[in-house]
């Protein structure tokens, strides 16, 4: 590959070539940071290996995407952090609409608990294993998904309950 | 001895509205609703260079039972309606609501599914300020408008 990485982010792909070649989908720069796209199925292994192989300790966050296309709906994008070399590289995974299920990184970083909670509140990607995914934001019993690109900007009418504003009848 | 040596013989006839509204304009304590940035705004018209005090209403009163003029400054989700209004519910009547700057107003920039649009769906509102955030000038203007409200009611003759 001729891309010009950092020594540990190097180390990271070469690990991965060796150790998870059939994961490994691509591995592109972008804006300064290093990007390395991989098959979900295997994301707790490979997350778990980034972590205690290679010292990424700081998962800074959890990011969702809705791509809005039709095979690999949705993208869960990890953010994490090398805190002894200071670099950052960021993990994706792409999964379906029909069944969005990731497993969850919890076990990894016990910080991932809320981040998960999120991508699951705005574009309803379930996450294997946590312990209690609950909505974050949005009340527990709404039944959208706001960050889904159908969704409308002003929300649906009525979906979120405003305040009585005649209390003496209650 | 006082008004009675000034006027003379006869006597002096006024209405009870009239003194009770002077008293209420003169002194509207504020609910300081501070949701955002307007909030900052608020503090100067409470501080010595806007001053509120000139219009009686310095009194930034952090209990809703004790205040008349609610000032809901910034944005108001729809979580946070709901404490809005149970605030609104516990202050004592007569009471009054400016809703200050354009989020306030009509959802302002926020215009999306978490923020209400505008805090008179729940809210009865007296005096909008536009502005983004307004500046405390603005704000004195709506309390002044408030005040000219509350001159015109009447409000014993409803208390009946």
């Amino acid at each position: 590959m001729s891309l010009e990485l950092t020594e540990t982010v190097q180390g990271v792909v070469d690990g991965l070539t060796a150790d998870h070649s059939e994961d490994l989908i691509e591995v592109y720069n972008s804006c300064d940071h290093t990007y390395i796209r991989v098959e979900s199925q295997n994301i707790k292994e490979i997350l778990s290996y980034l972590k205690t192989s290679h010292h990424f300790i700081f998962l800074c966050d959890i990011i969702g995407t809705d791509r809005y296309t039709s095979d690999e709906r949705f993208e869960v994008i990890y953010n994490i952090m090398n805190l002894r070399t200071q670099d950052r590289i960021f993990v994706k995974i792409r999964v379906e609409e029909e069944n969005p299920v990731v497993d969850s990184a919890i076990s990894v970083w016990k910080s991932a608990g809320w981040m998960e909670r999120e991508v699951y509140d705005m574009y309803g990607v379930r996450f294997e294993g946590h312990p209690d995914l609950r909505r974050i934001f949005m009340p527990e019993d709404y039944d959208y998904f706001p960050l889904r690109k159908e969704f409308p900007l002003l929300g649906i009418p009525g979906s979120i309950e405003l305040p009585n504003t005649t209390p003496d009848t209650e | 001895m006082g008004i009675e040596s000034a006027l003379g013989e006869g006597f002096f006839t006024t209405k009870i509205d009239a003194l009770t509204n002077w008293a209420r304009a003169n002194a509207a304590w504020p609910m300081p609703m501070g949701l955002a940035c307007c909030a900052i705004e608020m503090m100067a018209f409470a501080g010595p260079r806007y001053d509120a005090s000139r219009f009686g209403s310095e009194v930034m009163r952090f209990s809703p039972r004790q205040s008349d003029v609610m000032i809901v400054a910034g944005w108001s989700t729809y979580k946070m309606s709901h404490a809005i209004r149970r605030i609104w519910d516990q202050m004592p009547d007569p009471k009054w609501c400016i809703a200050m700057g354009a989020c306030a107003s009509t959802g302002g920039m926020h215009r999306c599914y978490g923020v209400v649009q505008g805090v008179d769906n729940y809210l009865p509102v007296d005096a909008y300020v536009s502005g983004c955030p307004p500046r405390p000038d603005a704000l004195l203007h709506a309390l002044m408008k408030i005040q000219d409200k509350i001159k015109t009611e009447h409000s014993v003759l409803l208390d009946t």
